[in-house]
């Protein structure tokens, strides 16, 4: 009895300290910069930015596709390990929903930012055409929000029903909140059967959704007829792409997490130690289908393929390139490879840096392509002919994360990030199984 | 007994059918019937009247019967700006050989479509090929393409393709996605970043007061994307579109691939004897594109590119048309 109670002080949702507000508080400021900045875009018009006729998207699409691979990490988390019981999740499945539902939310949100008309938002359903990708998009992504909120709540449910106990003399306002979205919850067992099987229909649903969503995304690039694009390789390589991305995520928030609710007892080297060779693993398939995408081509590249190719390699876009290259994915693998490489502290900078690669190498799938088209650019500005963002683009950027960032604060600050009743039942197993062993 | 139940719900479910199916036919009967006898029941005047059917043999009917029949008046001039203009497929031919980049229909198509700043939607490209072949210029407007990349991709139905082959855009629809400019492989498609530039509405077509993606004279609509639209303003009052009628060199010819004919003004040809004897091609036919717009190869090209050189400029934006310059 005495442990339930320290793992539910330990696990309870804690009210913020210092630093948390502080953090809370910077991120609203951010997003308010972003916002104003949107606001006047929408009144001047997307000129602001310094996308053109060329450069027709820039980072708010790139951006777009980093926040649906991100939220891909929820796909993986319960493919791989909730399908398949694998018991070093239980830690760390909840805080991989939370990512996966703030980032699909704001691919939702970022994607209307990129519409230079979202007076006509509307538009996209009263003349939806089925033959375009964006419709396919306007359909996955709203499946995709829905399934991954309920993979998120209805594991919550008992936890919410503790917290409800928890509560009730300290703060009966907040356990009043819990309380009802507890759904009268009472841990009967005809209760546990329906929620471990809706718990299980919504897992399985969630994995043919991921990877359409992910699949959807590719296509929306390689049913145009633009180098670099075209490629039928495509939407393997942006599901792999999305693991690397979203498992990075998964690893630096954890960290943070840890450290910020210093939750060091419940994940421990151990999982990190897991979740470092599940990077790895991510790391080397999506080595696989960049080999495929890059080198492969070399050999029977057409003339403007070549073009492209020695853009990325050798071109201006040679630096960027081969920055997320070597150190979102070479560097890691390699470091990952080591036990030494998986402990917390350098699984933080690797995630780190996998992330910041990954958001960046959006930005090289998405721009180079778009500056070489087949006929050269002529009889534009100068200026055309490059792109790099405006600041109104920087700034609404940095507003889209932090707000995803804020969904997932809000998320830590209400919610059990760790399973409570979950942890509690395991260690009761344990015991219990160590009492076998002994008598 | 649930069966028993079921079977027999089926027999009613089947009586009830055939019921149905014998009523629907002898109502149908009955009401042959009933017409019948009122048609016989109308005096009939005595006067005969001599008619002609459509097969041409004379026939005698009781003037009585005969009712004048109102035209359906929309019938010939309904016109859907989606379909366009029955049974007919424009095209164009460029004739490399003749431009000599006198600018004359980018200005043209300028004017007459109120283009400001960087948009001009007819572009003429320095073209070549390799370092040892000689250069040539090249206009480059919307190749109004059979197979077009734009519209498949369009979330909206904004864009469209007409019966006539006319490949379109409705700005008063268009969510500015930019998807169908990256589609396009002829980079042909322009955005409105900003507010268009065009103070000219005292001189706007204001005879089309609704807004249509037929109609140039309307202003651009700030974050909709613009391209060449063939004049089809231009075509309904069977003129040419305005870069064909202002090239001082003939290079433009526009027609109807159904009736084979093409002209720029000047002289009237057969299309495919044209595209025969000098060869023309399309752009990048390897995609499948299918464009409307055919290219006669530059030949003798060194003569006339030296004498564009002149023209030649990177890049110049377009100013607005000041208000009391109205297009002729
Ligand atoms: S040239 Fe481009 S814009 Fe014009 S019809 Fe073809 S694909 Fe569409
Ligand atoms: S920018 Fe407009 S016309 Fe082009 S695909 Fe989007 S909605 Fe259609
Ligand atoms: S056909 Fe009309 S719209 Fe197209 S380039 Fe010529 S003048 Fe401009």
């Amino acid at each position: 009895m005495q442990t339930h109670k320290t793992i539910i002080r330990d696990l309870k949702p804690k009210k913020f300290g210092k630093r948390d507000t502080i953090w809370t508080i910077s991120l609203i400021v951010i997003i308010l910069i972003g916002l104003v900045a949107y606001i006047d875009q929408l009144i001047t018009g997307q000129e602001v930015t310094n996308m053109r006729d060329y450069a027709l998207w820039g980072i708010y699409i790139s951006n777009f596709v980093f926040f649906v691979a991100t939220s891909f990490v929820g796909t993986v988390t319960v493919a791989i390990l909730r399908l398949t019981n694998n018991s070093w999740r239980t830690p760390l499945v909840r805080i991989a929903e939370i990512i996966s539902v703030a980032a699909i939310i704001m691919a939702g949100i970022t994607i209307m930012i990129d519409m230079a008309r979202p007076d006509r938002l509307l538009n996209l359903f009263i003349h939806a055409r089925l033959q375009s990708p964006i419709t396919w998009d306007v359909v996955i992504i709203p499946t995709y929000i829905v399934i991954s909120l309920l993979l998120l709540y209805f594991p919550l449910i008992p936890d919410f029903a503790i917290l409800k106990t928890h509560f009730k003399k300290k703060e009966p306002k907040l356990s009043k909140f819990y309380g009802k979205l507890a759904l009268n919850w009472t841990g009967s067992k005809a209760q546990k059967l329906l929620q471990e099987k809706s718990i299980r229909i919504i897992a399985i649903m969630i994995i043919p959704v991921g990877l359409l969503l992910q699949t959807i995304d590719a296509w929306l690039f390689s049913t145009t007829y633009r180098i670099g694009w075209d490629s039928t390789n495509f939407a393997p390589y942006f599901i792999s792409g999305a693991f690397v991305a979203g498992v990075g995520a998964l690893v630096t928030l954890i960290y943070i997490i840890r450290k910020a609710k210093r939750l060091e007892n419940y994940i421990t080297d151990y999982h990190f130690d897991k979740l470092g060779k599940l990077l790895a693993l991510a790391c080397l398939i999506y080595l696989y289908f960049n080999i495929n995408e890059y080198v492969i081509p070399l050999f029977t590249a057409k003339k403007g393929e070549l073009v492209h190719l020695e853009t990325l390699f050798t071109g201006s876009y040679s630096i960027l390139f081969w920055a997320v290259t070597i150190i979102g994915l070479i560097v890691p693998i390699i470091v990952l490879l080591f036990k030494k490489g998986r402990k917390p502290n350098t699984m933080f900078v690797i995630g780190l840096m996998v992330v910041i690669g990954s958001w960046w190498k959006r930005f090289v799938i998405v721009t180079p392509t778009l500056l070489h088209p087949f006929l050269p650019i002529q009889g534009v500005p100068e200026s055309w002919r490059h792109y790099f963002p405006s600041l109104h683009e920087w700034l609404i950027t940095f507003a889209t994360l932090a707000m995803a960032f804020l969904i997932i604060t809000v998320c830590v600050r209400y919610l059990p990030v760790i399973p409570i009743q979950r942890t509690i039942d395991e260690m009761e197993a344990s015991e219990a199984n160590n009492k076998n062993t002994e008598s | 007994m649930e069966d028993k139940n079921k079977s027999s719900r089926r027999k009613f479910l089947d009586n009830g059918l055939k019921l149905g199916i014998v009523s629907a036919i002898g109502g149908l009967g009955l009401s042959k019937i009933t017409s019948k006898l009122n048609a016989s029941n109308v005096d009939s005047s005595g006067e005969k009247m001599e008619l002609m059917t459509t097969d041409g043999t004379l026939i005698q009917v009781d003037s009585s019967e005969v009712m004048e029949v109102t035209h359906a008046k929309e019938h010939d001039k309904k016109y859907n700006v989606r379909e366009g203009n029955p049974n007919r497929k424009f095209v164009m031919v460029v004739d490399l050989a003749k431009c000599k980049n006198a600018l004359k229909c980018q200005n043209a198509c300028n004017k007459h479509h109120y283009i400001t700043g960087e948009n001009a939607w007819l572009k003429v490209y320095k073209m070549q090929e390799e370092k040892d072949t000689a250069p040539y210029w090249m206009p480059m407007m919307c190749m109004h393409c059979d197979q077009p990349a734009c519209v498949t991709v369009c979330p909206v139905d904004a864009t469209f393709k007409r019966k006539d082959g006319l490949v379109l855009i409705d700005n008063e629809r268009c969510i500015g996605c930019r998807f169908c400019m990256a589609a396009c492989p002829y980079s042909t498609r322009v955005f409105n970043w900003g507010e268009p530039g065009q103070e000219v509405t005292l001189n706007m077509d204001m005879t089309h007061h609704t807004p249509s993606p037929e109609h140039a004279g309307m202003p651009s609509i700030k974050g909709t994307v613009d391209k060449c639209d063939f004049c089809p303003h231009a075509i309904d009052n069977n003129e040419l579109p305005h870069c064909v009628t202002s090239c001082p060199n003939g290079v433009f010819y526009f027609g109807d691939k159904y009736e084979d004919t093409v002209t720029n003004g000047d002289e009237t040809v057969r299309l495919s004897q044209l595209l025969e004897d000098k060869s023309g091609y399309r752009l990048m036919e390897g995609l499948g594109t299918s464009p409307s717009v055919y290219y006669l190869p530059p030949v003798d090209r060194l003569v006339d590119f030296e004498d564009g050189l002149k023209d030649f400029k990177e890049f110049e934006s377009v100013e607005p048309v000041s208000p009391a310059e109205k297009p002729e």
